[in-house]
């Protein structure tokens, strides 16, 4: 494997969601994550980018209000009204 | 079946009897897509009432061009390019979008404030952080994940230009996977990933004022 050069605080900050999204190649993972293993301010970045991900995924889907079901149901009315 | 596969033939399904005309079948989409249709619309006009415009004229489009949808990309998918189209239209028209001198645009190429970094030059630690990460895992996990610390997450989008926004919105609260909003929005997978990033960059950000400023 090819030994990339050694990445930096710096760098691994904006290498977080390639790494999460599995789109580096190998040998810039395995930088990525003995970087990460060794160096406590980034381990708490990458921590506290996870969560942040989590979080999103925490915020709950909310109803549509009545009246704009009912304004939306209407559109289908009028389109199938035109349709005949 | 692959799960692209299911969602074909449900697709498929519902268009029949969409076409067909059944009111039951629009309110199953409805349901489904409507209430991430207006928070997307929202986050290009910042309106609410715009925004409900915005998904009512997406829908008039959907139904008049039912008949030529040939299913080469999901039915959802296709419903969201309509309604991206549609709320950029009124975007443009209402003057709503986020000027691009917007000082968050500006700032968002960088996921860390530089200055929280030692020069790439320093002699010893070069680029390396010089300033304290919080480590949030000493946070109660009820506090992390409390409904302030989401609206916390929301008011940070509501922040950030439209595309961030919505890229950060699908993948990371809808749900969506990359294929589906790299093709949605009509860019590379790498570009896809960098409005992420930077999007969850920035929320990020906010969420270290929002817990720095609660522990004090």
């Amino acid at each position: 494997m090819i030994q990339s050069e050694p990445l930096s605080c710096r760098e691994i900050v904006e290498l977080v969601t390639d790494y999460l999204e599995g789109s580096m190649p190998p040998g810039r993972r395995l930088g990525f994550e003995e970087h990460i293993a060794i160096c406590p301010p980034c381990r708490n970045y990458f921590d506290q980018f996870r969560h942040t991900v989590e979080l999103g995924k925490k915020i709950e889907e909310e109803q549509l209000p009545p009246d704009v079901r009912e304004a939306l149901v209407n559109v289908f009315r009028d389109w199938q009204k035109d349709a005949r | 079946m692959s799960s692209s596969d299911v969602e074909a033939s449900a697709d498929s399904a519902l268009l029949e009897r969409l076409r067909a005309g059944s009111e039951d079948a629009f309110g199953e989409i409805v349901d489904s897509y409507g209430p991430a249709m207006l928070r997307v619309a929202t986050l290009y006009v910042r309106d609410r009432s715009l925004a409900q415009e915005i998904v009512q004229d997406a829908w008039v489009n959907v139904l008049g061009g039912l008949d030529g949808f040939e299913g080469r990309s999901s039915l959802k998918t296709w419903i969201f390019v309509i309604l991206g189209n549609c709320a950029r239209r009124r975007a443009e028209r209402e003057q709503r979008t986020i000027p691009f001198a917007d000082p968050h645009e500006s700032s968002l190429d960088a996921s860390v404030d530089p200055d929280q970094f030692f020069a790439a030059t320093h002699p010893r630690w070069p680029g390396a952080w010089s300033s304290v990460v919080e480590d949030w895992r000493t946070l109660p996990e009820d506090r992390l994940a409390s409904a302030e610390a989401t609206d916390a997450f929301r008011a940070a989008i509501a922040k950030l230009p439209a595309r961030y926004a919505v890229v950060i919105t699908l993948r990371d609260i809808e749900g969506w996977s990359a294929d589906e909003v790299t093709t949605l929005l009509d860019v590379s997978p790498e570009n896809q990933r960098v409005l992420l990033h930077r999007a969850r960059a920035r929320v990020r950000m906010s969420l270290v004022d929002y817990f720095g400023s609660e522990a004090e």
